[in-house]
């Protein structure tokens, strides 16, 4: 992009006012479907089997692990009787949250306009779908006797009992099962114009019928496209406020109990805002290899949306950094013993009285100090920083849910209670397979469907400005750059 | 081909998103009703230089969202109210208990209204239609690409085959092709 290309040429002596585009090199529409497409189409690199490789075996191994507490119960895992929940609850919280990233960038920047969304909404979107798969494995496994988990249905149970409609634990079995069909509806209404690109382009006849089906004989007409749209407005619009509320209504599960650490009213909004911190780190620890691995998307994948991530990741971070600050303050200014104890004692550690303060300690540095250095623009721009700063953010958000959980229960009122608490090899096991259940789920998604929406960055791009009318621009601008 | 073939209508294509918005006016103002623009996505604006109104797509989901609501509220309410109150904590059971039941509300609203709209926009587009004779021309495939169509139908009142061929190409059509069913 040269000065003399930009649009806006009385402000040209200040860059930063320069609207950069949010497809580089002026790329035409069909190099747009060809690119993205081409990830499809082309045969199956060898990095992706060897990916497979290893991440199958992995998932694989987790779901034998689940298997193993299935048919052996939960004494496989290092509970006891006062460390209730560990990290089957810590691990649903940390997959639930990351799925909040990608409904954020599709409904909430949506809705607010940010067209830079549409290079990355569709690989969200996917993610969200794969990290709500991984967390609803662990409320279902954590029951114990799963062949009960029905009980948690709204239907009258063997004794004619109905669920307790007022327990946040069954508004949790709403939210996420809400969350994660909304999700898919919004995911797969997006997908249909672009697998639509998929049918037209394909050259064998398995693939034909296949996308061809899951196209539904999409035909892009605009009497289709104007439903299309409005519908895609009211998912947009309504899956806003669903994201805010399941990150909410998990938080209850917390803050509705009267275990100091947990009874907090700022929980809902903190959880909100830790889930977004700890979705966009996981978009950007996928995005950047796979933007490494497909230089064809550089011009779509552009160091603006990194920036503009990061940015994101610094005002999330620094939210719950306040959250964390509040917390503290909230519980001295309580003036409760218990409360007290939790956050001065067993979290931060005064006297070497708190068991798990390191986790306090790991959490804070990855999240609140780590994203402060995104207020430099090369932090922001150099994308080795960028992956380190999301590798914290995974792992403190991971604590952040740990800390929650462990730190309040471990030590909780009686001194004479206290257990410590240390994972089982089973719980380890089933925690790193649900990442390789996520990460095989994602690499069959960037082979078989498309990454990037190729129709709404096609609307982001100068040419589907249908005012600018001037003859002959348009297809094919790019000559002079390729 | 020997067979005859009954004709679905005239396809013209246009290089543009402007190009196609311009010839999609004047195909509005010469008066035909059964025509349809086709693009890779939706072009801005496209809805009035055609002459359609707002998408009542909108009227579906708020139906979907009501029902959502009732079933929540039918849910909630008849079991801890009616068939088995359950006093949990010595906590209320009758209606001072609402608001223990907004989430349960709220989700369900969601949920309906999603599937409202999901199952709206795929009737009022009458999809999945796996066969259209669109899909019949060649040029086609490239609707979905970087392609700029406008197809009028030859059940439209209007059509001739040779006056509609002459306005398609008088508008800028270019590859102006008959397109059979």
């Amino acid at each position: 992009m040269t000065e003399a290309d930009a649009p806006t040429v009385s402000l040209t002596t200040q860059p930063e006012l320069v609207k950069v585009p949010l497809v580089q090199n002026d790329r035409s529409l069909s190099w747009i479907s060809d690119n993205v497409s081409s990830i499809v189409e082309s045969r199956t690199p060898l990095w992706w089997w060897l990916a497979m490789l290893i991440t199958t075996p992995v998932a694989l191994f987790g779901l034998f692990c689940i298997g193993l507490q299935i048919s052996n119960g939960v004494g496989m895992w290092g509970e006891n009787k006062t460390v209730g929940w560990a990290w089957d609850i810590t691990n649903f919280v940390f997959w639930i949250g990351i799925g909040h990233a990608g409904t954020l960038i599709s409904a909430v920047l949506f809705l607010t306009r940010q067209k830079w969304r549409t290079s990355i909404n569709r690989a969200s979107e996917a993610m969200t779908l794969f990290a709500v798969v991984c967390a609803g494995i662990f409320p279902g496994i954590h029951v114990g006797r799963v062949w009960m988990a029905w009980f948690l249905a709204p239907v009258p149970n063997g004794n004619a009992i109905w669920p307790n409609f007022r327990s946040p634990l069954l508004w949790d079995v709403f939210a996420v099962s809400t969350y994660f069909t909304v999700s898919v509806l919004f995911w797969y209404t997006g997908l249909v114009p672009d697998l639509a690109t998929l049918r037209d382009r394909a050259k064998n006849r398995v693939s034909r019928y296949l996308y061809g089906i899951f196209a539904l004989g999409w035909r892009g007409s605009n009497r289709q496209w104007r439903h299309y749209e409005m519908a895609y407005l009211i998912l947009a619009g309504i899956s806003t406020p669903l994201v805010l509320s399941v990150h909410s209504v998990v938080s209850f599960d917390f803050a509705t109990s009267i275990l100091p650490g947990w009874h907090t009213t700022i929980f809902p909004p903190y959880f909100v805002a830790g889930a977004i911190f700890g979705g966009f780190a996981m978009v950007l620890t996928i995005l950047l290899p796979a933007r490494l691995l497909y230089p064809q998307l550089d011009d779509l994948l552009t160091r603006q949306h990194v920036d503009k991530m990061a940015k994101i990741i610094l005002l999330t971070g620094s939210i719950v950094g306040y959250a964390y600050l509040m917390e503290l303050f909230i519980a001295w200014y309580s003036a409760n013993k218990f409360e007290m104890f939790t956050f001065f004692h067993a979290r931060i550690g005064i006297n070497n009285s708190g068991w798990y303060s390191w986790a306090y300690y790991c959490m804070m540095t990855c999240n609140v100090l780590s994203p402060q250095i995104f207020w430099l623009k090369w932090a922001r721009s150099n994308y080795i920083v960028v992956f380190i700063v999301c590798m914290f953010v995974n792992t403190g958000m991971w604590f952040e849910r740990f800390v929650i959980i462990v730190t309040s229960l471990a030590q909780d009122f009686l001194p004479s209670s206290w257990r410590h608490y240390s994972p089982s090899w089973v719980e380890i096991w089933t925690f790193v397979g649900t990442f390789g259940i996520f990460l095989t789920l994602f690499l069959l998604f960037m082979r078989f469907l498309p990454m990037i929406a190729m129709s709404e960055v096609k609307i982001v791009t100068p040419e589907a400005d249908p005012h600018q009318r001037k003859p002959g621009s348009g297809v094919g601008t790019n000559a002079h750059h390729s | 081909m020997a067979e005859y073939r009954k004709v679905y209508g005239l396809g013209a294509e246009f290089d543009t998103a402007a190009d196609l918005m311009i010839a999609a006016e004047k195909v509005r103002d010469a008066g035909f009703k059964r025509w349809d623009v086709h693009s890779p996505f939706p072009v801005h604006g496209m809805d009035s230089a055609m002459g359609l109104g707002k998408s009542w797509l909108s009227a579906a989901v708020l139906c979907g969202g009501i029902t959502g609501l009732l079933t929540a509220v039918c849910l909630t309410f008849i079991p801890s109210w009616g068939i088995y109150p359950l006093i949990v904590h010595g906590k209320p059971f009758d209606w001072r208990t609402v608001p223990a039941f907004f989430p349960i509300f709220f989700e369900l609203t969601i949920l309906c209204s999603a599937f409202a709209t999901v199952f709206a926009l795929l009737i009022m587009n009458q999809l999945p239609k796996w066969y259209h004779p669109v899909f019949n021309w060649e040029r086609f495939k490239r609707a979905t690409d970087d392609g700029f169509f406008v197809v009028i139908e030859a059940r439209d009142p209007k059509f001739s085959e040779s006056k509609t061929r002459e306005l398609l190409e008088g508008i800028g059509g270019k590859h102006v092709t008959l397109i059979h069913d």
